[in-house]
């Protein structure tokens, strides 16, 4: 028998009829008449397994993981960042847990002064002046800003704007937003040093334009030092400035985006303030606006009323929102974590944050760029971006160091973005990882750099340590096998 | 600018690794790293209250968490698009987990495969329960999920008109309008007894059962559309589809729902996960990660995120959507919540909620004055017509407390919304009709 397809059988292989997972009370109230037998389901197929098989099938499935608990993971773009523990349990305290979304207010207050204080401080830390925290993840706190920006120009009566300017380098969520606002997309280049391309703003900028929607420092790591000049150029020609936070680890107490001349940002709560990743959501996006914004941000936005030096607080739906972005109220249980681990670190915590991911990122920098190509050797901020061309030439790409990195335990670089460098590794190392750690993870770039000389089949066929080595995503998507099957 | 002292338990390096650091990429101070930062901005004043350790952060927490009542201690009667439901404890030791936890999306398979088999149960088990040939691995909520319906049924038929019944819930509204009508699509409302389409109709929106519990036409509203070449967009709440038929078995094209009733604390409204179906022919037009099964080098099985030219990543403004999510997390909850309450525990806690709901509404509808405006089938939650204003009686509950229902006098006449579910006792219910019965007059 093969052990390791049967410790991977799926929940339809392991029912068994008759098995239960959990145990129900006896009904208390008489039983009522049933509805219409035509309505009522007889073809309810679903899995039947006791607790502890669920338990251990799904502990077993979950060691094939990397997780930030067990391994490095030096992921560009991401801030794969330690979790702190006290946020779970903080979000998991019943009065937090448990409250539902349409309780009336005077039953609700603590969860209110939370939201309400966490609005101010997200404010405080990018110099806006205002915050809603209804949007439930990045993608979505920037649909939310460039609708925003949409309702300003329309507001004042300004339909002719209908191009967003989008930096060559930006996560491909900045354009598909934009899309999704009814906006046609203009690609700005970047210039040698990675900038944008100053020349070709000044070109783009004209009374059509929306705005620009700008990662800052960008995704290669840099911060931009034509920044003035470009929120100067953009707001010129009557367009606003929108900053995806997705970088804000390097800029925590730096400086404010609001005085470089940001109109509207978000947060990804998940990658700068330490609400765990999940294997993909949920996340939390809230956004922030300067004033002449502010009537647009989502609904609701927590107001506070101050009355005889008694503050009550309440769910405030302003005429002027670009309207709901969720059911309710956003990823409440997210804004418990980050609201902890803010309180947790206070403002010279934050600069220690920024400090430490921006020395780690340039210690990587300076002992593998003679190792791998630098693209833009310049200092960088939370994040560096190498290029595996030189390695590409010996027939070995970014994907087979990535992959190699597994076999050490490390989890693989962001690859193959920004899009315009060639074979990119994007790496973040973060401000959470001890110097040993990266001492670490810098030898073995340097170790698998000579494995590409010496022995490339060992990263072709990288990794070796997995409960999968390669899997075929071709053969996934020709076939499609989404889903398992019962019929009885 | 360095900080004297530390603050963080979460920074290792010490001052000797910074030293250390400093000295190896030569410069004098970090801050010479942040010299791109024009100088007149650098360093602002950062207005942040004073760092607290965790034991004050606890204890603060623990004060704003115990200025909320919850369900725990007053009895509750809300629904309206979450719902207090039994969550087994198995399920969040499954999500505690940290290797599902602290994960990263899984583009990376091959560290990647408990994360990914999880999405690959979800999706089974959501197809299974919602009798449609394929699901995505989740959406933010069940409001974005019908948004992005309405927005996928646009792209699959080429219209731009929009019909929505106006049984759905108003908060779903108006996150759809929030989503589409940016785009230039049209929303317009119909009536359940006078459905128009015509030949721009996307698609027609139905909440089944509806905002105010109960069962729409669905045969008849499937007809009506498919005859027109309109697309039948439904969205559910899961636990109902343990005792009815699913609105797969109606011919629905897209089926969608909130997934917090299957095993998601309420959590004052997220993180929830939005259940997102279809039929086969449409899968390359859905949004969100979808994930599929293949095999490795070793032609061992295992799992991939596929189809991800659909996606932000790969086709950028041209994309299905621009979500780059799938409250992971979320459904992983969801999977161990199926995975041990199963067929019959489905099966169980829907009937319960059905003949509870039903054991309240019938006490309710005796007492003088009070009546149940409309006819139909509902499942867990119904509408009550009151003889005193919805929130007048609210007021009256809760300084008796208790939470009582949904005020959706605004649409209804008098109207209250009531939920029940498995985990209202009897004794709570008979609370309930008795303050009722004590507040029959405008005092």
């Amino acid at each position: 028998m093969n052990i390791e397809y049967n410790e991977r059988r799926t929940l339809a292989q392991r029912s068994l009829k008759g098995k239960i997972g959990t145990t129900l009370p006896k009904l208390d109230v008489p039983a009522q008449d049933m509805p219409d037998a035509e309505d009522i389901r007889t073809d309810l197929f679903l899995p039947e397994v006791s607790e502890g098989e669920v338990v251990r099938y799904m502990t077993s499935i979950s060691q094939m993981n990397f997780s930030i608990d067990t391994n490095y993971y030096p992921l560009g773009s991401c801030t794969m960042k330690y979790n702190p523990k006290v946020n779970e349990e903080m979000a998991n305290l019943p009065g937090f847990a448990n409250i539902h979304p349409r309780q009336p207010k005077s039953t609700v207050q603590g969860a209110l002064e939370l939201a309400y204080n966490l609005q101010v401080i997200l404010a405080e830390i990018v110099g806006m002046s205002g915050c809603s925290l209804s949007t439930m993840a990045g993608a979505q706190g920037e649909l939310a800003g460039m609708l925003m920006i949409r309702a300003y120009h329309v507001s004042r009566g300004d339909y002719k704007r209908k191009y967003v300017l989008i930096p060559d380098s930006a996560h491909g969520t900045n354009p598909a937003s934009a899309a999704m606002c009814g906006y046609e997309v203009v690609t700005i280049p970047s210039d040698t040093a990675g900038n944008m391309d100053i020349d070709a703003l000044r070109t783009a900028c004209n009374e059509e334009t929306v705005g620009l929607m700008l990662t800052l420092p960008n995704t290669l790591g840099l911060f931009d030092n034509n920044i003035l000049e470009i929120c100067k150029l953009v707001h010129d020609c009557g367009g606003l400035v929108y900053g995806d936070g997705a970088n804000m680890n390097a800029m925590l107490g730096r400086t404010k985006l609001g005085d470089l001349g940001f109109d509207v940002m978000h947060f990804n709560l998940h990658k700068t303030f330490s609400t765990p990743h999940g294997g993909g959501g949920p996340g939390s996006g809230p956004v922030c606006a300067r004033d002449i914004l502010v009537p647009f941000l989502p609904s609701p936005v927590i107001r506070r009323d101050t009355d005889e030096e008694l503050d009550s607080y309440s769910l405030d739906e302003p005429d002027t929102s670009i309207g709901k972005t969720s059911a309710f109220h956003g990823n409440f249980g997210m804004l418990v974590r980050a609201y902890t681990y803010i309180n947790l670190l206070g403002a010279n915590g934050l600069l220690e944050v920024s400090e430490n991911a921006v020395l780690n990122a340039n210690y990587i920098l300076a002992n593998l760029k003679d190792y791998y190509n630098l693209p833009y050797d310049r200092v960088c901020m939370h994040e560096v971006v190498f290029s595996a061309k030189n390695q590409k030439q010996q027939s070995v790409s970014a994907l087979d160091i990535a992959k190699r990195l597994i076999d050490y335990g490390i989890h693989p670089p962001t690859m193959y973005f920004p899009l315009i460098v060639e074979e990119a590794l994007m790496i973040e190392p973060t401000e959470t990882e001890s110097k040993e750690t990266i001492d670490k993870f810098i030898q073995v770039m340097q170790i698998i750099a000579q494995e590409v000389l010496d022995d490339p089949l060992l990263l072709k066929n990288a990794p070796h340590s997995t409960p999968n080595t390669r899997l075929d995503e071709a053969k996934a998507a020709r076939n499609p096998d989404l889903r398992w099957h019962l019929s009885s | 600018m360095t900080p004297e002292t530390r603050h963080s338990p979460y920074v290792p390096n010490t001052e000797t690794d910074r030293d250390q650091i400093i000295k190896r990429l030569g410069v004098s101070s970090t801050d010479e790293l942040f010299q791109d930062i024009p100088k007149e901005h650098y360093l602002p004043k950062l207005n942040l209250n004073e760092p607290l350790s965790e034991l004050e952060i606890t204890r603060e927490l623990q004060r704003l968490s115990m200025l909320n009542d919850t369900p725990d201690t007053m009895p509750c009667f809300l629904g309206g698009g979450a719902y207090r439901h039994f969550i087994p404890s198995i399920v969040k030791h499954v999500i505690n987990r940290a290797e599902f936890a602290t994960a990263y999306t899984p583009y990376q398979p091959e560290v990647s495969q408990g994360t990914l088999q999880t999405i690959y149960e979800f999706q089974s088990l959501i197809c299974q329960l919602f009798e449609m040939d394929i699901a995505n691995s989740g959406m933010y909520d069940g409001a974005t999920a019908i948004a992005e319906a309405a927005l996928m049924a646009c792209r699959i038929t080429k219209k731009d008109r929009i019909a929505v019944l106006n049984t759905i819930s108003p908060a779903y509204t108006s996150v759809i309008r929030t989503y589409v009508e940016p785009q230039g699509l049209e929303i317009y409302s119909v009536d359940p007894s006078d459905i128009k389409l015509d030949e721009r109709t996307a698609c027609i929106l139905v909440q089944h059962p509806n905002f105010y519990g109960y069962l729409e036409d669905l045969k008849n509203i499937a007809k009506i559309a498919h005859e027109n070449g309109t697309l039948l967009v439904t969205s559910t709440d899961p636990i109902f589809l343990g005792m009815f038929n699913a609105p797969g078995k109606y011919g629905a094209d897209i089926v969608v729902a909130e997934g917090q009733p299957l095993g998601v604390p309420l959590s004052y409204g997220g993180p929830y996960v939005g259940l997102f179906t279809c039929k086969s022919e449409f899968v390359r037009q859905m949004p969100g990660r979808i994930v599929g099964k293949t095999t490795d080098t070793k032609q061992r099985e295992g799992y991939v995120l596929t189809l991800q030219t659909r996606e932000q990543h790969i086709r950028r403004e041209r994309a299905t959507s621009n979500i780059c999510t799938s409250e992971a997390l979320i459904g992983t909850a969801v999977v161990a919540y199926i995975g041990s309450m199963g067929r019959v525990g489905i099966r169980h806690v829907a009937e319960m909620a059905y003949h509870k709901a039903h054991y309240a509404a019938s006490m309710i509808s005796q007492i003088p004055g009070y009546s149940l405006p409309f006819g139909g089938t509902f499942f867990k939650e119904f509408v009550v017509s009151c003889p005193v204003s919805p929130e007048k009686l609210n007021d009256y509950f809760l300084e008796n407390g208790l939470i009582g229902g949904i005020d959706v006098s605004d649409r209804v006449k008098d109207g209250l919304l009531i939920a029940v579910t498995e985990m209202n006792t009897k004794e709570e219910i008979d609370r309930l009709v008795s303050l009722m019965t004590e507040c029959r007059s405008s005092k």
